[in-house]
């Protein structure tokens, strides 16, 4: 397993999930993280060479719907719920970069 | 009176749903400011529908198996029109255009909602303290936690203002506020109960289940609610189990394993009552011995690698572009970051960027996909387990309620009270929580049976005879 | 093709990730309406919009055009999963898009070009589209706008990602490439595959290397192009870029490019390293899909029968080009014309006179007897019957049935000539040996059986008396 999480993994992963954290939180939060990451070393030590991963516990496979249309939403109960909306559609401060 | 009285006497006319109702929301309105074990009341709603059930019964159709039964709904169920807020910032506002499938199988069987109950955050805690509106508190003793996350649902069951609650539980999470409560709490078999409306935390954990006062309780609200649902591609095909009629039949000749790994770090009482609850099923016929899995000890470490890298990604959403809170920004980049930094909690910010770390670059295979390995060797040790026995036996949760505030500055020592339900959610398999006598502090103690996949009918009967060992006055000792 | 007068002979290296949206009913994983134009967000649902609580069901129609995109490259289709790829953006309701990642659900494949290039393919899989934005401010691009306006209608529809293999040498190359592919899902009804309205969209990768050598130079990415047209200016534009960089001395930058088709040349976005950390999990709210063989094998027939493979068979068997039958198959008389090739019938005969006089009456010719197609066709192409007299016996038949000599007769065109006449009896001899071994050898009640076989021939048009006659001649002659 890594080295300990450090305050800028901290900072970087917080910019990940776009949340802005002071420096006590971020002093706080990397403590707090390297703690229970520290606890969690335990598994790092298992022996899994050859084990596969659980993605789900349930063995399905297979699932799949017909294609065939199904009523949806009402556009007004839509964007009533909208913190901003315009011309139908909703509303968000302008966008600075294009997407991946 | 347990549900299903009240269920038979409101069917047979023998009782107004609406007196029902009127005698519940009494209780509320008499203890609930103390408890706050609601976001929201739904009074008049709650009078409505009671009215609508008792005109059914007058009319002489059938109003539902659960007529009339006053019921809480955890928070993160989706209720179309009624507030969903997960008690969180963010969700503050917001009312879900559609319902869960289990809300709308609860209506359709009759029940009364008398209102939203009080969660952790997004359902990530283990006492209710990291809700963004206020602890619920024990109706046992009000200076202690109810358990976590569905705090609320447990308490709300104990305090008898709701004769029924549905949870969810991810981690533990209707099992052990069950326990510290008093109540029964259980999680059914991995796809059991619909997740279509369940407000996600872990996606491959978490699964909606019931509280009540009884074992027989519990299983009617759980057939209520479970079943395939297509809308649910996680969901297992067939109907809900049929256990109503199996409770009755006893432990004669099934065998019991005494989970070591997860009693170890229980506290002396909790850890006496486990064993009294093997010796009484002992009395009943059961073969009792002690069990090992020695892989269930790796279940925190991989459940605070799994959970908070699958909520990661299921909170990503919460971006004040569509519903909810939004925090204005110069741009939309600064107007995501501003509204979840003012939308959610420590714990839930704490969980989104644990969950980030194990999923990122250069870090996945060590962190996340080395749990997810750890998960497999997990499920494999249950399963070798219940090769030479048909049930586990285990606390619920290592101590009784501890008191409010004792845990909050120490994530690390709240995880711990999860070591023993966790490892049932890895492996998708069922487990319940009986109350089991009180603490030497007076505190109510639950014990947990576990059971395989798809072990509802023997795990039910299991509880059912735990519960009948106590006696009725051992019932009402867990009661506040 | 090389840049020129440089010091090093340049190869351009190109691969193409191409994005189509499959023409299924509904959405990939909800059942709101996958259609194109309509009102802003009047196709929209919990799923859809990720509202808290929802969770996807996976689109059976969706597998099968998948499958069909898969079977048509020549690919194996697999056991495959989904997951999810996390990125912020406002156009994305679950600020993650389901995809596929180390289990696609085809992999491997091929296209041929028209001049018999062979592009492999690496795979195709399945994923989510996202929204739509619109830019509202001063120029209504990117820079310069003041807020965004945002549409669902789209965010959930069903997309193949097919990706190439490098094997594209020239900007001339990938444009045919991507003709060719948009063609193929057309042909084979998975995508209506038009770049004008986003159906069909194209990112190109691109690296030079000194004409010889075998390892890959660094690539960069172009994105923006919407017609096949950008992408043939944007690669020429590229590759000189490059070659201008590389004959200087410097490196290449891996990144992201943004085509400009007004100032025609790309720009630099970000660098592809450093941007976005997706942190790839499976998808836990699906589960994996392994098509059984039964249904693949469905899929490859449901192929066979579609207009391309109908145009392929009908042009190989008649030794034209597939767009010289495409009228014919279109019609669904690919059936007739083969049927009378099969039997002897000249191909450009037979596939004009198909798309034509039997076209015109189509609900007839869709039942007309073979046979009597063939007979006609050998009658005009022997000279028996002028090509008028001929489509007049066509319409006949069309119109009434009967039997085409007789109908011949009645309307006083010509009988049969002598010669021709020999030479069916000199057919059906040379035709039936063993039978014309015994006739010789004594079995009088042969001749019966000849007659009848030139009678056949010549659609009851010989006279049975000179047909005997001419046995006897050759029986005499010892022939």
């Amino acid at each position: 397993m890594a080295g300990r999480i450090s305050r800028d993994d901290v900072s970087h992963v917080a910019t990940l999930a776009r949340l802005r954290l002071d420096d006590d939180e971020l002093d706080r939060f990397t403590d707090q993280l390297a703690s229970v990451l520290e606890h969690a070393a335990d598994v790092a030590s298992l022996d899994t060479s050859g084990v596969p991963p659980t993605a789900h516990p349930l063995p399905l496979a297979n699932v799949l719907r017909d294609d065939l249309p199904v009523a949806g939403l009402d556009r007004d109960e839509v964007l009533a719920q909208a913190p901003a909306a315009e011309d139908r559609r909703f509303r968000v401060p302008r966008i600075l970069g294009e997407a991946p | 009176m347990t549900a299903l009285d009240i269920a038979r006497e409101v069917r047979s006319g023998e009782r107004r749903a609406r007196d029902v109702v009127e005698e519940h929301l009494a209780r509320i309105s008499e203890r609930e400011p103390e408890l706050h074990c609601f976001n929201l009341v739904l009074a008049d709603e709650a009078r409505a529908a009671a009215d609508e059930i008792d005109r059914t019964v007058a009319a002489g159709r059938d109003p539902g198996p659960l007529a009339g039964v006053p019921v809480a709904l955890k928070d993160n169920l989706c209720t179309r029109g009624v507030p969903t807020t997960c008690s969180s910032r963010i969700l503050e506002n917001w009312s879900p255009p559609y319902d869960a499938t289990a809300i709308r199988r609860l209506a359709e069987a009759g029940a009364v909602v008398m209102g939203k109950t009080n969660l952790d955050e997004f359902a990530m805690g283990s006492s209710t303290e990291n809700s963004a509106f206020g602890p619920t508190r024990n109706p046992h003793d009000p200076s202690r936690v109810p358990g976590g996350s569905s705090g609320g649902s447990a308490a709300a069951v104990a305090a008898g203002f709701a004769a029924l609650a549905l949870g969810s539980d991810t981690g533990g999470s209707i099992r052990q506020p069950a326990a510290l409560c008093g109540v029964v709490g259980a999680k059914p078999t991995y796809g059991t109960v619909s997740r279509y409306g369940l407000v996600a935390f872990a996606s491959s954990l978490d699964q909606i289940g019931p509280l009540g006062s009884t074992v027989a309780d519990a299983a009617a609200l759980l057939e209520v609610v479970a079943g395939h649902d297509p809308a649910d591609s996680t969901s297992i095909p067939g109907p809900a189990p049929s256990l109503g009629v199996v409770l009755d039949d006893g432990v004669e000749g099934l065998r019991v394993g005494v989970l070591r790994e997860l009693t170890e770090g229980a506290a002396p009482d909790v850890a006496a009552r486990v064993e009294e609850a093997g010796r009484a099923l002992e009395a009943r016929g059961a073969k009792v011995e002690e069990a090992s899995v020695p892989a269930a000890t790796y279940g925190l470490s991989a459940y605070y690698l799994i959970a908070p890298a699958e909520a990661s990604s299921n909170l990503a959403r919460y971006d004040g572009v569509r519903y909810g809170l939004r925090v204005d920004g110069p741009d939309v980049g600064a107007m995501f970051t501003a509204t979840r930094t003012a939308g959610f909690g420590p714990e839930v910010k704490r969980r989104i960027m644990l969950g980030t770390y194990a999923l990122s670059a250069g870090y996945y295979d060590a962190y996340y996909g080395q749990a997810q390995r750890a998960r497999t060797l997990i499920i494999r040790g249950f399963e070798a387990a219940y090769q030479t026995h048909d049930l586990l036996l285990a606390p619920t949760t290592p101590t009784t309620a501890f008191p409010l505030g004792a845990k909050t500055d120490d994530p690390l020592a709240m995880y711990l009270s999860d070591v023993c339900t966790i490892p049932s959610n890895l492996a998708g398999h069922p487990a319940i929580s009986v109350p089991y006598g009180t603490g030497a502090d007076g505190l109510p103690i639950g014990v947990q049976v576990l059971a395989p996949a798809l072990g509802e009918p023997v795990m039910f009967r299991a509880a059912t005879a735990l519960e009948r060992s106590l006696g009725p006055s051992g019932r009402e000792r867990g009661a506040p | 093709m090389s840049a020129t007068a440089s010091a090093t002979d340049w190869e351009t290296v190109v691969g193409l990730e191409v994005h189509c949206e499959l023409a299924t009913a509904t959405k990939l994983f909800c059942g709101c309406r996958n259609a194109f134009g309509d009102e802003p967000n009047t196709n929209v649902c919990p799923v859809c919009l990720g509202l808290p609580g929802s969770l996807p069901v996976l689109n059976r129609g969706a597998v099968e055009l998948a499958m069909r995109i898969g079977a048509a490259l020549h690919s194996q289709v697999r056991r495959s999963s989904f997951h999810r790829k996390n990125y912020f953006y406002p156009d994305m309701p679950k600020d993650y898009q389901v995809s596929q990642y180390d289990e696609p659900i085809n992999v491997g494949g091929w296209l041929d070009l028209p001049d018999g290039t062979r592009v492999g393919v690496t795979r195709a899989h399945l994923e989510e589209d996202t929204g739509k934005t619109t830019h509202v401010g001063s120029s209504g691009r990117i820079h310069g706008a003041d807020h965004a306006l945002v549409d669902y209608n789209r965010a959930g529809v069903p997309l193949v990602e097919i990706v190439s293999e490098p094997d594209l040498r020239s900007a001339g190359d990938a444009q045919a490439y991507v003709n060719e592919l948009r063609a193929l899902l057309v042909a084979i009804g998975a995508s209506d595959a038009r770049m004008e309205e986003g159906s069909l969209r194209i990112d190109a990768n691109i690296s030079l290397r000194p004409t010889g050598t075998t390892t890959f130079g660094t690539r960069a990415e172009i994105k923006n192009l919407n017609s096949v047209r950008s992408l043939k200016r944007a690669l020429e534009h590229e590759a000189a870029r490059q070659a201008g960089l590389l004959e200087a001395g410097e490196r290449i930058v891996q990144e992201t490019r943004h085509w400009d088709e007004a100032a025609g040349r790309t720009s630099s976005m970000r660098s592809k390293e450093e941007a976005f950390d997706y942190r790839y999990f499976p998808e836990p709210d699906l589960v994996p899909v392994a098509p059984d063989d039964e249904w693949q094998a469905a899929v490859v027939g449901a192929l066979a029968v579609l207009p391309a493979a109908r145009r392929a068979q009908l042009a190989a068997k008649a030794g034209v080009a597939p767009a010289d039958v495409a009228l014919v198959v279109e019609r669904g008389l690919d059936h007739l014309v083969e049927a009378a090739i099969d039997a002897g019938a000249d191909p450009r005969l037979a596939l004009a006179r198909a798309a034509n006089e039997v076209a015109s009456d189509l609900a007839a010719g869709l039942t007309l007897d073979p046979g009597a197609f063939t007979a006609v066709l050998a009658m005009e192409a022997e000279g028996r019957l002028t090509a008028t007299q001929a489509k007049q016996v066509l319409a006949e038949l069309l119109a009434h049935g009967g039997d085409p000599s007789e109908i011949a007769a009645a309307r006083g065109f010509e009988a049969l000539a002598g010669d021709t006449l020999a030479l069916a009896v000199d057919a059906a001899v040379a035709a039936h040996p063993d039978e014309w071994g015994r006739l010789a050898g004594g079995e009088q009640k042969l001749v019966g059986f000849f007659v009848g076989k030139v009678m056949a021939s010549t659609a009851g048009k010989a006279d049975g008396r000179a047909v005997t006659a001419l046995l006897r001649e050759r029986l005499g002659s010892g022939a």
